[in-house]
């Protein structure tokens, strides 16, 4: 008997409204564990063979949203949500916290894979085996609030009725997308509890483009059986008790990083990135504590509550709720906006929420216009009127209502950074990609590389096949914990915030625990991290419809982070050409591409992916 | 007046982080499986960031016990704490409906009512709390003067409560309709 998963699937077809449930061999799920490796897998299969031609926002695209097997068990619970990437044109793992995961697994599925797209604005409602497609007529368009009110309201009352003589209900757990994912914006994040998103990949523009406004679950059944249960709570209480100790980061979060990453490590986006050094004080954390409602907010089994629950109560931003900006929101809906104001910045985070955008590459397209703006590029007129100016937080929340309902010249930005300067340089007749900081069509995380002193290395990003996402970073330093980990926690699935400390055997043995299936640390970084990355790579290098990605050319760090920082103590440092051509070339060596990039097709077939070779081999990839 | 060594858990419900850790813990305790709907304390999350641990109460006259047409509600004298036999439970639900606070719920999947009972005197739930330091569940002892059926409201209520405190009524107002 399988332990730790549920052993089902959901599929969903919103086309037809077929549902009906599949599975998968024990081999599939001992080699691609579960989230972001199993969706390689599901989606390699399925749409690998004409994987550059599908169109991301196309009804073929297929929507995954897949649990792990530790999720609900390992402190900290995330799922992990994938498709065709509109960003990147590749796959990318998206985890996002909350219950939703553990509802799902409770309701008896391991994951929903989600194909064609529904007449109307839908939400799928699952209750255990009751799964229905419902009307969400009167919540599209709404914002966030609004829908989440609208779903609690009206699943409570249908859970009510499938279970009469229960007593109280509970909430079930919802994932959501606003107007940004609605109107298809490649921007967009998949939401959860108001502050919660998966942001990276832009899978809240693919439920949009299926009418797919939420999905609600609710789970009445007890997690899976687990292998070893004793063992299994042994490591959970040793895993929390090694997060309890760290009284700083649990006081805080990553909500001290708008300071830190800026005067200690020169490594946050500052008005577009064209610094990353500054010493704003008003940004120290101690400053967001008086809009702090509640210090310990967090998920299912999170030992950690990185999480700080912020409102406005007066003021013009009364009203305000979201959790205390963290680090990200801290610096892309702040300091990349010239935003030094608390107040302000956990209000147009919470904005960024009610619109569904992805805060790091929502306030990445932001950020981009007000240096267009700056530069006299982008005039107000052509901003309908907007005065784009640095820490103008009024006109960037209107663009941000622009961007997320694709009006006037948020129609444009809605594509995101790299689009909309391909679009904007054409109409221009200039190169404005020198503005544009981006891995393959996503806008990097706030981690810069050029000052050395932050966690990111020379080619963190250029080699990454989740490319701008700062939490799956590649690695020459330290391989082991590198992109091949990043892998490890989003398919097992962990939270990195609650993996600090946790090495990677103690999480294969956690694995073990719950599955009984052992996974050895050379298994793990030879062998299974290295088939889930060559599946990941071949779909970034097939890319498609619109753009395609040359290694040569395309894995290289943006124009501008080969500028010399401008000021700071780090004034005048960046990467160095020299070094980063040799942090790639190992790397390449690494994970088995050769020196152009391109997985060698003795790996391939090596680890099993003939498939994947015959695919390269015939679009012309491998030569 | 100390009530004979007796204890009642005592809520803060602005502490609670919803790590949900006290539904792990109480189900592990008693059905052995992680298992949220099955746990006797429940997180109750009407509007995200308002998370409502809900239990048993031990209201001083103990309406459900009285209510109870197949006597399988008695109350613990050690503890204080109502104990179901779930042999004479005929899962009427009338316990509930008695309920000021909406407590008891159905086992979700056996035909039972489900009751905190105190893990005998040593909750699971305040321990999992205090271990994390979140403070939001809390020993404290069993007085006679108390009227402990007065904190027992249902869980729509304390998300009224406890969301006008930290979000302010007008957002309250927004956030549930």
């Amino acid at each position: 008997m399988i332990r730790g998963y549920a052993g089902k699937f959901l599929e969903i077809d919103l086309s037809s409204g077929n549902i009906k449930e599949t599975s998968f061999p024990d081999e599939v799920l001992r080699d691609y564990i579960g989230g972001r490796g199993l969706a390689a897998k599901i989606l390699w299969d399925r749409l690998g063979e004409k994987w550059e031609s599908v169109d991301p926002f196309a009804e073929e695209n297929i929507l995954l949203v897949l649990t792990g097997p530790l999720t609900g068990f390992i402190p900290g619970t995330k799922v992990c949500v994938s498709g065709k990437s509109p960003q990147s044109n590749g796959m990318v793992g998206s985890t996002i916290a909350g219950e939703f995961g553990v509802d799902l697994k409770c309701a008896g599925y391991d994951g929903l894979i989600i194909t064609g797209r529904a007449e109307r604005p839908s939400y799928i409602f699952i209750c255990d085996n009751q799964i229905d497609i419902k009307d969400a007529t009167p919540i599209w368009g709404r914002k966030a609030r609004e829908t989440v009110k609208f779903l609690v309201k009206k699943s409570v009352e249908e859970i009510k009725t499938l279970r009469s003589n229960y007593g109280e209900v509970k909430d079930p757990s919802i994932l959501y997308i606003g107007p940004a994912g609605e109107n298809k914006t490649r921007v967009a994040a998949v939401v959860a509890k108001y502050a919660h998103g998966a942001g990276y990949g832009g899978y809240g523009g693919v439920m949009g483009s299926k009418n797919l406004e939420a999905i609600v679950v609710k789970g009445f059944g007890p997690l899976p059986e687990v292998y070893d249960r004793d063992e299994m709570l042994r490591l959970f209480n040793e895993f929390s008790r090694r997060n309890f100790e760290m009284e700083d980061f649990r006081r805080w979060g990553t909500g001290k990083g708008g300071y830190h990453f800026g005067v200690e490590t020169s490594s946050e986006p500052i008005r577009n990135w064209q610094e990353e050094w500054h010493n704003m004080e008003s940004f120290k954390g101690e400053e967001f504590d008086k809009y702090w409602v509640k210090k310990y907010w967090g998920d299912f089994g999170c030992p950690v509550s990185c999480l700080k629950l912020a409102t406005i109560r007066a003021g013009r931003f009364k009203g305000a709720v979201c959790d205390n900006p963290d680090y990200e929101f801290e610096a892309y809906l702040g300091a990349n906006l010239g935003i030094f104001k608390p107040e302000e910045n956990i209000y147009i985070s919470y904005i960024n929420n009610e619109l569904g955008l992805c805060g790091i590459q929502g306030g990445a397209v932001l950020g981009f216009a007000a240096e267009l703006y700056q530069r006299g590029i982008l005039t107000e007129e052509e901003l309908d009127g907007l005065e784009l100016k640095w820490g103008n937080t009024d006109a960037f929340i209107a663009l941000a209502e622009k961007v997320a309902y694709r009006q006037g010249i948020g129609d444009t930005l809605a594509e995101g950074v790299y689009r909309a300067a391909l679009k904007l340089s054409e109409i221009k007749g200039v190169n404005l990609l020198q503005y544009v900081v981006h891995e393959k069509g996503i806008a990097i995380g706030a981690h810069g590389i050029r000052s050395g002193k932050d966690f990111a290395e020379s080619i963190s990003y250029a080699c990454s096949v989740q490319a701008g996402d700062h939490t799956s970073l590649a690695s020459v330093e330290e391989y082991g914990s590198g992109e091949a980990f990043a892998v490890l926690s989003d398919s097992a699935i962990c939270c990195i915030f609650t993996t600090f400390g946790i090495e990677d055997v103690e999480i294969l043995r956690f694995h073990k625990a719950v599955t009984g299936w052992s996974i050895t640390k050379e298994e793990w970084y030879g062998e299974k991290a290295l088939r889930i990355l060559q599946i990941q790579r071949a779909m970034l290098l097939l890319g498609g419809p619109d753009i395609y990605w040359k290694p040569k050319v395309d894995d290289d760090n943006p124009p501008r982070f080969w500028e010399p920082l401008p000021s700071g103590p780090y004034e005048g440092k960046t990467v160095d050409r020299n070094r980063f051509e040799k942090d790639r070339q190992e790397y390449y060596r690494l994970v088995c591409w050769d020196e152009n990039g391109i997985p060698k097709p003795e790996a391939l077939r090596k680890l099993g992916l003939e498939s994947v070779e015959v695919k390269l081999r015939k679009t012309g990839i491998i030569k | 007046m100390d009530s004979g060594g007796k204890i009642w858990i005592e809520r803060s419900y602005e502490n609670c982080s919803g790590c949900r850790r006290c539904e792990i813990v109480c189900s592990l305790h008693h059905e052995g499986r992680i298992w949220p709907e099955a746990s006797r304390v429940r997180i109750f999350m009407f509007i995200p960031g308002v998370e409502i641990p809900h239990f048993c109460f031990q209201c001083e006259d103990y309406p459900c016990v009285s209510a109870c047409p197949s006597k399988a509600l008695s109350v613990n004298s050690r503890t204080g704490a109502v104990n179901v036999d779930v042999s004479k439970c005929s899962a009427c639900g009338l316990c509930i409906s008695v309920c000021p606070g909406s407590v008891p719920h159905m086992h979700p999947e056996k035909n039972h009512i489900v009751i905190c009972d105190l893990c005998d005197g040593n909750p699971k739930c305040v321990e999992a709390c205090q271990e994390g330091k979140w403070n939001a569940l809390k020993i404290v002892s069993r007085v006679e003067d108390v009227s402990y059926k007065s904190f027992a409201c249902s869980p729509q209520i304390l998300t009224i409560e406890v969301a006008k405190k930290l979000l302010g009524e007008e957002t309250t107002k927004e956030a549930l309709g």
